[in-house]
């Protein structure tokens, strides 16, 4: 199986669910709605044999809307194939978690909400992973600022408790 | 901060993140019956410097910089990684010099980074000659690349569109002579370890990942192909020229710590295969790609041609440009899948990049590894996934 019969086959499983197949330096992505992220990441995993999660991450596109483009990126062991989903969605709309069919997506998940704030539906534990935590804002997004940020003081509520 | 509630007759105890086992600031919570760990929650992002978001602001050609000082042990394979990776959404291919130099180096860096990762692992056991040993042979793979580049560690000699220069004269004896010595001392940390019994009943049946989970949790390199998945993408989905050597897939079969300390150690052996190889058969040719879009002129072509110091001007004010679009690339790196995620708005400097950390992968898995094993386990389980936690918390 070459990414483009995955393609295909993803097109007559979902039919218009698959909102548009990109190619770009024979790489293959699809576009899929958020809703149905869990549902096209088991047939995936199931049926066409992508069994191993390489990765999780957003874009910002600032003017955009929906804004942020959530990006997986899969490999098959069967075919050694790559291949990758993306799903378009606003901050506080994220897709659901895809935990239940690739456990590794917990840690990638909480660091795509860390750094860009994007709220996967029925997550464990939306907690900060690489910010300290009492972080204000999400690095990442194209909004926040790269230099001359007041950093919070997350220590200083507990010092004032303590003493 | 990580709160978990004490329950029952069980102790907390915050391993790190100053602890010198952990290789790096990673903070540790373990919960304890006994001796016994029966909950680990890992805690990182201490050495998170933002490389993501510092990319943004620099140009393509800069961030082989910030590449370098993410996985600081190997860190011409992250710039393999990095450049390979813009190199395709360029759409450009590299002399076929370049990509056997790249070869060479990236192997010689993954030996370089399994004696750090050999010396450590065994000082955490408490064999502390092998420490001694193993960077003493370092050392010679840090003198090839200062030799090559001018600086021992952040290189940043693999660019876009090539090499920063030709190799030196001095390269080649200096890397036959390593070659000449190597087997003899990888002979050696064998003799110290291989069938030491302290050695395998430290190792032997801990931290056990069977192949399904390894895979679940996203695990790469030696961790993964410890539990014996022959998941290699310098052969599964050869890059830069891998299709031309011949080595061997290290599986390892209980996926135990002794699996992965086997895996690494029969893996820079593979390693010295290819470098041989590629010492052998290195094609002459130019270091360099000719497209001035994306490479600078020579030095004597600014001095007296006009066209070319226009390019160089573009080149350093405007950066390469390459089209709107995005690629994943990953390489097999000393510790795993090492991806780049670019993603290029047309302009000079990447809208977006992110990397794919491999030890990022494994450390999650690490939790799964640890359950109902001592407290001195932990140390030995942490050792053999090899964790560099600047490519952790990035």
């Amino acid at each position: 199986m070459t990414p483009e019969d995955a393609a295909a086959a993803l097109r007559e499983r979902f039919g218009e669910t698959i909102q548009d197949v990109l190619r770009f330096r024979g790489e293959v992505s699809a576009v899929i709605p958020r809703e149905s992220v869990p549902e096209v990441c088991l047939y995936m995993r199931d049926d066409l044999g992508f069994n191993f999660l390489e990765d999780i991450t957003a874009v910002d596109w600032l003017d955009r809307s929906p804004r942020y483009d959530v990006v997986y990126h899969m490999t098959s062991f069967k075919d050694w194939i790559r291949f990758r989903l993306k799903t378009l969605v606003d901050a506080e709309n994220g897709p659901p978690t895809v935990i239940p069919v690739w456990p590794a997506a917990n840690w990638a998940e909480r660091e795509v909400w860390d750094l860009f704030g994007i709220e996967f539906q029925d997550h464990p534990q939306l907690e900060r992973l690489l910010m300290p935590e009492g972080w204000i804002g999400h690095p990442l997004r194209k909004d926040f600022p790269q230099t001359q940020i007041t950093l919070p003081r997350p220590r200083a509520e507990k010092i004032e408790e303590i003493s | 901060m990580v709160t978990e509630e004490i329950r029952g007759d069980t102790m907390l105890l915050n391993m790190g993140p100053q602890h010198p086992s952990t290789h790096g600031v990673l903070r540790l919570l373990l919960e304890l019956d006994g001796e016994t760990v029966i909950r680990m929650v890992p805690d990182i992002g201490y050495l998170h410097t933002g490389i993501e978001k510092t990319g943004e602001r620099l140009k393509y050609q800069q961030v082989i910089t910030l590449t370098d000082r993410m996985g600081y042990l190997d860190n011409m394979l992250d710039e393999l990684a990095y450049v390979l990776a813009v190199e395709k959404l360029l759409g450009i291919d590299v002399p076929e010099r370049v990509k056997w130099v790249r070869v060479l180096l990236a192997e010689l860096e993954r030996i370089s980074s399994h004696l750090v990762w050999l010396g450590t692992h065994a000082l955490d056991l408490g064999a502390m000659s092998v420490f001694l040993y193993c960077f003493r042979e370092r050392e010679r793979i840090l003198d090839i690349k200062e030799n090559l580049s001018g600086v021992r560690m952040m290189t940043a000699f693999i660019r876009i569109g090539g090499l920063m220069a030709d190799l030196t004269p001095q390269f080649e004896p200096k890397v036959r002579e390593f070659l000449k010595i190597m087997p003899g001392m990888i002979d050696e940390y064998e003799e110290l370890l291989t069938r030491n019994e302290i050695w395998i009943d430290r190792t032997r049946n801990v931290g056990i990942l069977p192949a399904e989970t390894a895979i679940a949790m996203g695990c790469s390199g030696p961790t993964l192909r410890g539990s014996g998945v022959p998941y290699d993408i310098r052969k599964c989905m050869p890059y830069g020229g891998y299709e031309n050597f011949d080595f061997d897939i290290v599986v390892g079969t209980h996926g135990d710590v002794y699996d992965r300390f086997q895996c690494r150690m029969k893996e820079m052996r593979e390693s010295l295969k290819i470098v041989q190889q590629a010492l052998d058969g290195m094609p002459e040719g130019p270091w360099r790609i000719d497209d001035r879009k994306v490479v600078p002129p020579p030095k004597d072509e600014i001095v007296s041609g006009m066209e070319s110091l226009i390019h160089h001007f573009k080149l350093w004010t405007e950066g390469l440009k390459p089209p709107v679009g995005e690629v994943y690339n990953a390489i097999e790196g000393a510790r795993g899948e090492m991806g780049y995620y670019v993603v290029s708005n047309g302009t000079g400097k990447p809208y977006r990049f992110h990397m794919r950390a491999p030890s990022f992968y494994n450390l999650q898995a690490l939790p799964l590894m640890s359950h109902n094993y001592l407290v001195s386990d932990i140390v030995a389980i942490i050792g053999s996934i090899d964790i560099v936690l600047g490519e952790v918390d990035r």
